[in-house]
């Protein structure tokens, strides 16, 4: 592939024969969300009759006629179904069969459709990502109200103990499997090719695929729900995963789906991200944001495959009667948990690096100044990245596996705290004489730096085995994620959906609401997540319906201030769909007067970018300084864009 | 953590002096946590001192707590004094000062972080072996014992109850978990089906019940009274009511309740597994049979029986 560098050769992609444009069929015809639809549901009937036909000898459970075979191959099927039926083999048939391929050109079509198809644009894919992990964040939200109903009572129960289960994996599950792309999917896929200067990134079908993996990974979770749910949280332990009943089966297909899906979106975004720099971007400067996409990719590429793994050996122990996972057959119930921690521990990385690159983006602009030691917050995303995958452990300081290990893992578990305080290093140096100005997006950036101390100092005490005794397994455990991941994460996908919606669409958010939703949001958060801390200490279970009866009135502030929680962020969605779809007030040019490359071009940018390969002239954060040089050239000179890819292709050197 | 080294040198002479004006609030206010949280909040934190590795968690927590305030209240007391000092004035369209990094502060930074960080590893590494593991499950061999004879109790976890075998006393299973003050005690938690934790709270011991495996831990109840044991490990529909209540009874006390109940359950125990410190529900002669009798047909245990899997 050529790399696309004068406007003049901006058609010379995609190589071999092209087919000429074809007459536009009406669009029900064209491949889109309806068409994939019905092909996973002739998929999924296809692969219900041949799951029978192959496994019928297969019992999951003794003495009974049921058997997992026709639902787990029904769901793959149903899935090359849902692929099929968005057109995503097309084109590799097309090639198979010798004939011309239409140009990537040709599909990126323009209307309100292109957002139901198989776009190969990435700025069509963020913005689905946007939409949908909108969707799915508000779904397992509601499964969360769901929680907190049944936990208003100790005794009182609204939910059977059965239903009460389903709800608990669910909101687990979704928010766990799902939240993994929240911001790298959305702000990740659309905004790192233009903070680069490029036009593109590098595997669009790539993209596209680990965006329409998505809906099938939540469409299978929650259809779980039809085949009695799965007992067993979001951790998936074995061996009650495979003793459970076909809700399990729902549980591994979608979670592998899911991790399949971020080792796809994480591999487009390494390879963009080495590789289609603008002229100029030199490491040092990439913008935050951009190394945060960067290590939570390499995360999500090192990290993932493990848990697929994982529900691979589910999958086939609950089919076809392998036992990795069944103690009396010479399998291991550790087994399973060391490969889930060992996906499970960098994940909760991938869920809090792209906080942090958010937080340390957006700070400078309304500090009005550089950020403070630039070096060292690249140093603390890669440090924590490394240290990740040294810590997974100390989910299992309690299980009885390797005791003797313990020590290293509470090491390499408070080692990670030292880099993950660089990020706050830099923040506090950044705000030293700063000009700060509170909008909507600082606001929630602030939130986030005040949430994830809580969370962060909450779990050096989780660190330590002997106070990990009382907390284990406990609330504390729970509000403790819950602040690095709700009150980092969700509050820093605020503060980008805030900050750079006006980017991505051009419009903007009403700031009046999105102050009333800030306030609400973090007040009714800590009302919600503080107690919780208390509670865990006092000794009340995880995912338990019936507590301690002196803890009852502790509960209900808790559910009555969830209750308000879920209120804010229906102000949010209000607040989305009222702002994108009725009022739709244009937000042209730079609203926040910042540096960023990406609020260079125009919004939302034009297909391809950047009407030239941009030269970048300086670093992102040079605020303060009289006579910087902008931060990019947008209209290079001819030639000079082309010589310094000349010198790169014989060299080799940085350009 | 210093506040004065973290402040940049670069304050200007003629204005306020920053760094001295968070340093004091600062030091005000983490002198006062730390206070209450020692004196007023230490002996009532979670999960008491009713045994030893209660107290020694108890510990563990408080001296934590004492470490972690005086840091959260510098970031807390420095970003609220930014928002107060360093805001935007209307009218005011200058950019602020272009620092981009203070090697010292940096440094100061990342070697104050390291000295705390190392020094709770190694005061949580001592207390870790000076408790006996204190109190977490440690697998079928534990490295830090105790001295003496230690009670054995085992529990037996199984959806959705627990149940305790007593070896020194002829190996007699119970729903009662009944423990001797002052006396050490060696767990050994296993299970029948799926993970579940014993999780003992006011005796501060927590350890994962896995099929197969005997899990130990230790504890010296040094009081009387009652203890709330709970599931800490979802296993499934009922996790959520899977607790009952233990006693700590005097030596005497619990001597006589334990040579009762042995003679009172000796047809019982008779008709039991032999003592062992792992169970196999399924190597259970007849099972199946027993099952299709019953019409059991869920997951009661006994999934792969001697004719699955089906060989081709």
């Amino acid at each position: 592939m050529s790399i696309e560098i004068e406007p003049g050769q901006a058609h010379g992609s995609g190589s071999g024969q092209l087919a000429p444009a074809r007459p536009a069929r009406p669009w029900w015809r064209r491949p889109a969300i309806h068409t994939a639809l019905v092909g996973a549901v002739i998929g999924y009937i296809v692969g219900h009759w041949l799951g029978n036909f192959l496994g019928s000898d297969y019992q999951q459970l003794p003495l009974s006629d049921s058997s997992d075979m026709p639902i787990v191959v029904g769901y793959l099927l149903a899935v090359v179904g849902w692929l099929a039926g968005l057109g995503v083999f097309s084109d590799l048939l097309r090639q198979m069969a010798g004939r011309p391929v239409p140009a990537e050109d040709a599909l990126l079509d323009l209307g309100m459709a292109r957002y139901f198809r198989y776009s190969l644009d990435h700025k069509v894919v963020g913005l689905q990502y946007l939409v949908g992990m909108i969707i799915y964040f508000c779904t397992a939200g509601l499964f969360a109200m769901a929680i907190r109903t049944e936990l208003l009572s100790p005794t009182q129960h609204i939910f059977s103990s059965s239903a009460y289960v389903e709800i608990v994996g669910e909101h687990g599950t979704m928010m766990m499997m799902l939240m993994t792309s929240v911001i790298l999917g959305p702000f990740g896929n659309y905004l790192v090719p233009i903070m680069i200067g490029s036009k593109r990134v590098a595997f669009p079908r790539i993209e596209a695929l680990s965006f329409w993996l998505t809906p099938c990974a939540f469409l299978i979770l929650l259809s779980g729900l039809l085949l009695g749910g799965f007992p067993f949280g979001w951790t998936g332990y074995a061996p009650l995963s495979i003793q459970s009943t076909y809700g399990a089966d729902s549980y591994a297909i979608a979670f592998g789906l899911m991790g399949i899906s971020i080792i796809l979106a994480g591999f487009n975004i390494i390879v963009t991200v080495i590789c289609y720099r603008a002229p100029g971007m030199r490491w040092s400067r990439l913008p935050m944001f951009v190394w945060s996409m960067l290590a939570t990719s390499f995360l999500m590429v090192l990290a993932a495959p493990v848990l697929v793994g994982g529900m691979y050996m589910i999958i086939t122990d609950r089919t076809v009667q392998t036992a990795f996972f069944s103690d009396q057959l010479g399998g291991s119930g550790y087994l399973y948990q060391n490969l889930f921690w060992f996906f499970g521990h960098p994940e909760v990385y991938i869920l809090a690096l792209p906080g942090f690159g958010i937080v340390s983006e957006i700070l400078p602009v309304f500090c009005r100044k550089p950020l403070f030691g630039y070096k060292t917050a690249a140093a603390g995303m890669i440090g924590v990245t490394l240290l990740s995958f040294f810590v997974w452990q100390h989910h299992l300081f309690d299980s009885g596996i390797n005791p003797d290990m313990r020590p290293l893992f509470m090491l390499t578990t408070e080692l990670i705290s030292i880099p993950t305080g660089f990020i706050y290093l830099v923040a506090m140096g950044t705000l030293w004489k700063a000009k700060i100005r509170l909008e909507v997006p600082m606001l929630f950036t602030l939130g986030m730096y005040f949430n994830f101390l809580i969370g962060g100092i909450s779990g050096v005490f989780l660190s330590d085995v002997p106070a990990d005794t009382t907390e284990h397994g406990s609330f504390f455990v729970m509000a403790h994620f819950h602040y690095t991941i709700m009150g980092g994460l969700i509050f820093a996908f605020m503060a980008g959906v805030y900050y750079w919606l006006p980017k991505m669409m051009g419009i903007r958010l009403n700031q009046t609401l999105g102050k009333l939703q800030f306030w609400t949001m973090f007040v009714f958060f800590n009302a919600t997540f503080l107690p919780l801390f208390a509670v865990g200490m006092a000794g009340q279970p995880r995912r338990v319906f019936e507590y301690a009866r002196n803890l009852q009135t502790v509960n209900d502030w808790v559910s009555i201030s969830a209750f308000c929680l879920g209120g804010s962020i229906l102000i949010f969605v209000i607040n989305f769909v009222w702002s994108t779809v009725i009022a739709r007030v244009r937000e042209e040019g730079n609203p926040w007067r910042s540096r960023g490359l990406e609020w260079q071009t125009a919004s939302p940018p034009p297909p391809g970018n950047f009407a030239h390969v941009p030269v970048v002239l300086a670093g992102p954060y040079e605020y303060g300084t009289k006579d910087a040089p902008p931060v990019a050239d947008l209209n290079p000179p001819v030639g000079v864009v082309s010589n310094a890819y000349a010198d790169l292709a014989t060299t080799g050197a940085e350009a | 953590m210093a506040a004065a080294q973290a402040a940049p040198p670069a304050a200007a002479p003629a204005g306020p002096n920053h760094g001295l004006r968070i340093f004091i609030p600062w030091l005000v206010t983490a002198v006062i946590a730390d206070v209450v949280i020692w004196f007023v909040w230490g002996p009532h934190l979670p999960p008491g001192s009713m045994s030893s590795a209660a107290a020694n968690q108890q510990s563990d927590i408080k001296v934590m707590a004492v470490m972690a305030a005086p840091v959260m209240l510098f970031v807390l007391v420095y970003f609220g004094y930014a928002l107060i000092v360093w805001r935007h004035r209307e009218g005011d369209e200058e950019d602020g000062p272009p620092l981009h990094g203070n090697t010292r502060v940096q440094v100061s930074w990342i070697t104050i972080s390291s000295v705390i960080v190392l020094s709770l590893f190694v005061f949580g590494f001592v207390e870790l072996m000076a408790a006996n593991g204190a109190g977490a499950g440690e697998g079928p061999s534990p490295i830090w014992k105790p001295g003496g004879r230690p009670l054995q109790v085992q529990v037996i976890a199984q959806q959705w109850r627990f149940t305790y075998r007593y070896p020194q006393f002829g190996g007699f299973e119970t729903t009662e978990l009944m423990l001797p003050a002052g006396q050490w005690v060696e767990f050994h938690v296993t299970s029948l089906d799926v993970i579940h934790s014993f999780w003992a709270y006011q005796l501060g011991v927590k350890a994962d019940a896995n099929p197969g495996v005997d899990n130990i831990a230790y504890t010296k109840p040094q009081h009387t009274g009652q203890v709330t044991v709970r599931c800490a490990e979802l296993c499934g529909l009922w996790h959520g009511a899977m607790f009952d209540y233990g006693h700590v009874l005097g030596q005497a006390q619990f001597s006589s309740w334990a040579t009762t109940t042995q003679a009172q359950l000796a047809t019982v125990t008779s008709q039991l597994p032999p003592y062992a410190t792992t169970y196999d529900p399924t190597n259970i002669k007849k099972l199946g049979k027993v099952l299709g009798q019953l019409g059991i047909t869920g997951t009661g245990g006994g999934y792969y029986p001697p004719q699955d899997p089906v060989q081709p």
